[in-house]
């Protein structure tokens, strides 16, 4: 990917990508010198500049860093897909790639464990189901109950790495009290709130300038 | 009597009040019509109605409404299998009206294994609506004759209502977990309108006796007709993998010992089912078996004729 460039900007994230270790000043560090290394070994000259900025999703903040994306051949982002591609946009003659394989948006459960909680459909339904979403925790977005592959806990897609989303939703309610809920036939979803209705935007007149 | 919904072969088996036998019948690897062909003649005049299954296990097999008009001019009577895995809303009420149209009147609705376990692990899946839903779909296109948007079934204005009258199948698996939410699975799919359920294959008897009594409590089974499933056991290997890694299934030691102890591994297996037929025909609530005799439909019609199951009405 980074073959072929003279001059590598190897540009880090500030904000969430530097929260899970994986794009932050620090892991711009490590890259940039784990690179270094290897294309001594190649004997391949490449000026790598490392820097971070505060976030890749907001406009302002690439201020800082304008001449250093100038002059370089390419920049190496290591925010997330957001940021990759916002950068691409603001610098639009220069090459932008990826350094992370962007997964999901979720919480850090445990030093070192992060798993996803939201999928971003537009329509919330966490005030059934206990707090716990089914549409993001269960493998297949169930939202009438568990499927026969929930097994002690853990969804039969992964049983190591999966917990079953419905037995976690099951239990919630069940220590609220509020089983009952689970009675009710919850009808097919509109999807078109969420990824389904196409890219998302939102537009919020009042904040406009 | 009342008036028969669909007006099925299974239907009027089970309404007439039958101890009703259905069988299943999975689709070749290919489109070889001649496996169907030979499949098919050994379930013939053996079982009330076969389901055709839709791409089990994830596995791409020959489409369930294909391999189940196949079927029907072997003369069987096919369950088309339709699961939400591979379709949305869109395809599946569609493939609703062309299953019908073809003259085919049983469908289980299924939410359907998860890709990962197929030949195609990294394709993506649909799952716009689960089994319930999917449920709720059918009855509504034939009792409202609408689709789910709400628009009649109609071709224009002036053109007349003609839904698809299907005889509506569920599953359900009375030994995933958690265990107490089972029957609650259950009576959503009764509300949402289904005529029939098939179960998981079962083996722990004990454990399927519980939930049928958590089952008579909601007085569910005065409202669907619950065929309790069976898959013969052929192995020793099979009784162990059965065990090991299928979720949501437990064989108990104890069968695993009677054929461990035998010569004709399948002839015990055989007589394994048949002793479980004979203790599910006395439980109150369960209105007939389905065989899921997994490649070994040719051994159907002996467990049936052992079962005193023969001939079918």
């Amino acid at each position: 990917m980074v073959k072929g460039f003279k001059n590598l900007l190897i540009l880090g994230c500030g904000s969430c990508v530097t929260v899970c270790m994986t794009g932050g000043e620090k892991e711009v560090g490590i890259l940039a010198s784990t690179l270094r290394l290897a294309n001594k070994k190649k004997g391949v000259s490449m000026e790598i500049i490392e820097d971070t900025i505060e976030r890749q999703c907001d406009r302002e903040f690439f201020d800082d860093v304008k001449d250093k994306i100038e002059q370089a051949d390419a920049v190496l982002s290591m925010a997330c897909g957001v940021g990759v591609q916002f950068c691409s946009e603001i610098f639009s003659g220069k090459i932008v790639l990826p350094a992370l394989n962007t997964k999901f948006y979720g919480a850090t459960e445990e030093q070192g464990v992060w798993t996803e909680r939201c999928a971003g459909c537009g329509d919330c339904v966490l005030d059934k189901f206990g707090g716990v979403c089914p549409i993001a925790r269960c493998s297949k977005s169930l939202l009438n109950g568990p499927c026969g592959g929930s097994q002690d806990g853990k969804c039969e897609v992964d049983p190591e790495n999966i917990d079953c989303g419905w037995q976690i939703i099951y239990d919630r309610l069940k220590s609220l009290g509020l089983l009952s809920r689970l009675e009710e036939n919850e009808p097919v979803k509109d999807w078109s709130s969420g990824r389904d209705g196409g890219p998302g935007k939102i537009v919020r007149e009042d904040m406009l300038l | 009597m009342s008036e028969l919904k669909a007006g099925s072969n299974l239907e009027r088996v089970l309404q007439e009040g039958h101890f009703a036998v259905t069988a299943e019948l999975g689709p070749p690897k290919s489109a070889d019509v001649e496996i169907i062909k030979t499949k098919a003649a050994h379930l013939k005049g053996n079982v009330d109605a076969v389901n055709i299954t839709d791409n089990q296990t994830a596995i791409v097999r020959m489409s369930s409404i294909g391999a189940g008009v196949l079927a029907m001019q072997e003369g069987l009577e096919p369950v088309i299998q339709i699961t939400c895995r591979d379709r949305n809303r869109i395809a599946i009420q569609s493939d609703v009206l062309g299953a019908y149209a073809l003259g085919l009147k049983n469908i289980l609705c299924l939410t359907g294994d998860h890709q990962v376990f197929g030949n195609h692990s990294t394709s993506k899946n649909v799952f716009d609506m689960d089994s319930i839903q999917l449920i709720q779909t059918l009855k509504d296109m034939r009792d409202k004759k609408v689709f789910i948007c709400g628009d009649e079934i109609k071709n224009s204005k002036k053109a007349p209502v003609v839904e698809p009258r299907i005889f509506i199948g569920g599953a359900a698996n009375p030994f995933g977990d958690p265990f107490e939410f089972r029957v609650i699975r259950l009576a959503k799919k009764v509300n949402a309108g289904v005529d029939f359920i098939q179960t998981q294959c079962i083996y722990d008897m004990e454990r399927f006796e519980k939930w049928m009594e958590q089952v008579r409590k909601r007085g569910l089974h005065k409202k669907v007709k619950i065929l309790a499933g069976l898959t013969p056991l052929k192995s020793e290997g099979m009784a162990r993998y059965m065990r090991d890694s299928v979720a949501g299934l437990t064989v108990p030691d104890y069968y695993l010992e009677r054929l461990s102890k035998v010569e004709d591994k399948a002839a015990e297996g055989i007589k394994i089912c048949v002793e479980q037929i004979k203790r599910l025909q006395e439980i109150e609530g369960v209105a007939g078996i389905h065989l899921m005799a997994i490649e070994w439909e040719r051994r159907v019609p002996e467990i049936v004729e052992a079962a005193g199951l023969l001939p079918r009405p």
